[in-house]
C-alpha cells in the first residue's frame, strides 16, 4: 500500500509539474506538423489564426497593454472609426481576439467579455485584394512595435483553404513584414533523407 | 488493510487495579489518499500537453518590377510545382506545354522522390522549386510543401500565385482523374 501510495504521488508531482496551464482558447485550430524544432516565441507576438472556415483573426498577447493601445488608435484613425475612449479600453482590456471588418468594430468592442463567446465573428477580410483589412491592423502593428522585435506568427488550421493564406501574406508584404513564422507541431525529421543526415553531422561536429 | 483496534481489551486480563492501557493503532486508512491521488494523476495526465508547438520560419520575396533586382532561373532548373484539390500534387519540369502533355500527377508522399530525382539531375545553382497553390488546396498542404523543402534541403524556392493557364490545365486534369 505505501509503495503504491508513494508511486501515485511521484506520479502525481511529476504532472503537475509538467504542466502548463493555458489560457482557453478562443479559438480551436489544428496546426499541421513539420520538422522545424524552433520553439514559438512567446514574447511581444501578433498572432494571425485561420480557422477551418477560412476566417482570419488578429491577437496580441496581454502584457503588450502599450502596444494593444496604440494599435486601436492608429486603426481608428486610419479607417476614421471614431471609436470613443472606452471602446479604445476595452480593446485592450479585452484578449484582443479581433475577427470583424472594421464595420463592425465599434459594436463589437461595445459587447461586455462574458457575451463575447455567444458572438459569431465573420473574420477579418483579407481574401478581397481590394478590401484586404489585414493591411491596416498590420501598418498599426508595426507601428505600434517600432523599435522592438515583433514576432509574427501565423496558425492556420489544415483543413483552410489557401485564399486565406495567401490574403494574410499579401497583408504582410504591403507593410514589408518579409520575415513570419508558422505555428506548426513538432514531427520527427523521416530517416535517410537529407535533412536527417545534415542534422546528424551537426550532431557529430559536436 | 489498516484497521482500526476497536476491541476494548478482554484478552488476557490483567491484575486487579492495573489500568487498561488503551493501544491506538498508529496504522492510518490510505485508501481514500491513494484514490484521489489516482484521480489527479489521471486529470493530470489527460490536461497535459507534452509537445510544445514549433515555430516554422518563412521569409517572402520582395516583389519587384524592376529587372535587375529579379532572379533569373534558368528553365531547365525549374520544378514548378501546383497543388490541387484532394492533397494531389500536379508537377512540371521547365515551362508548361502548351497542350500539357508534360504535367504529371503525384501525392505528398512520393512528392519527394521527384523533387530528389530532379535536384540530382540538375546543376545545383540552376534549381530552383517553384511551389504554386491553388483556391482549393488547404494550408496543410502549404505547410507540407515547405516542410519537403526543408526535408530535402532545397536551397531556392518560392511561392508563387498560380496562372489562369495552370489553374484551367489543373482543373481539366482533376475532372479527368473525378477528383471533385
Amino acid at each position: 500500500m505505501t509503495a503504491m501510495c508513494d508511486v501515485a504521488f511521484l506520479l502525481l508531482s511529476f504532472f503537475i509539474l509538467a504542466t502548463k496551464t493555458k489560457p482557453p482558447e478562443v479559438l480551436t485550430v489544428e496546426t499541421p506538423s513539420s520538422v522545424s524544432t524552433r520553439i514559438v516565441p512567446e514574447k511581444d507576438v501578433i498572432l494571425i489564426s485561420i480557422d477551418p472556415t477560412g476566417r482570419v483573426f488578429f491577437s496580441l498577447a496581454d502584457n503588450n497593454q502599450k502596444e494593444k493601445l496604440a494599435i486601436i488608435d492608429a486603426v481608428d484613425k486610419a479607417r476614421n472609426l471614431g471609436l470613443t475612449d472606452a471602446q479604445k479600453k476595452a480593446f485592450g482590456k479585452s484578449n484582443s481576439f479581433i475577427g470583424v471588418p472594421f464595420s463592425q468594430l465599434g459594436s463589437f468592442l461595445n459587447t461586455p467579455a462574458d457575451d463575447l463567446k455567444n458572438i459569431k465573428m465573420e473574420g477579418i477580410p483579407v481574401t478581397d485584394s481590394t478590401n484586404n483589412q489585414l493591411i491596416d491592423w498590420m501598418l498599426a502593428a508595426k507601428s505600434a512595435f517600432e523599435g522592438k522585435k515583433m514576432e509574427l506568427l501565423v496558425k492556420g488550421d489544415n483543413n483552410s483553404k489557401y485564399p486565406a493564406f495567401q490574403g494574410i501574406i499579401a497583408a504582410f508584404k504591403k507593410n514589408d513584414l518579409m520575415k513570419f513564422s508558422m505555428v506548426t507541431n513538432p514531427e520527427g525529421v523521416p530517416a535517410g533523407s537529407e535533412l536527417a543526415r545534415e542534422n546528424q553531422t551537426k550532431r557529430l561536429a559536436k | 488493510m489498516a484497521e482500526m483496534d476497536t476491541s476494548s481489551g478482554g484478552g488476557h486480563k490483567k491484575g486487579p487495579g492495573v489500568k487498561k492501557s488503551k493501544k491506538l493503532s498508529t496504522r492510518v486508512d490510505l485508501t481514500p489518499m491513494v484514490d484521489l491521488g489516482f484521480l489527479l494523476i489521471t486529470f493530470f495526465i489527460f490536461t497535459t500537453t507534452m509537445s510544445q508547438p514549433t515555430a516554422m520560419h518563412l521569409g517572402l520575396p520582395k516583389d519587384t518590377d524592376k529587372p535587375e533586382e529579379q532572379n533569373k532561373v534558368k528553365e531547365s532548373g525549374v520544378l514548378t510545382l501546383l497543388l490541387g484539390k484532394g492533397d494531389v500534387v500536379y508537377y512540371y519540369e521547365g515551362q508548361l506545354a502548351p497542350d500539357a502533355s508534360n504535367l504529371k500527377t503525384t501525392g505528398f508522399k512520393d512528392v519527394r522522390d521527384v523533387i530528389l530525382t530532379k535536384k540530382k539531375s540538375t546543376n545545383p545553382s540552376d534549381f530552383v522549386v517553384v511551389i504554386k497553390p491553388d483556391k482549393e488546396s488547404r494550408y496543410k498542404n502549404v505547410v507540407d510543401i515547405l516542410d519537403e523543402m526543408l526535408i530535402n534541403d532545397v536551397k531556392r524556392y518560392a511561392t508563387v500565385d498560380i496562372s489562369d493557364v495552370e489553374f484551367m490545365v489543373v482543373q481539366k486534369t482533376q475532372e479527368a482523374a473525378g477528383i471533385k
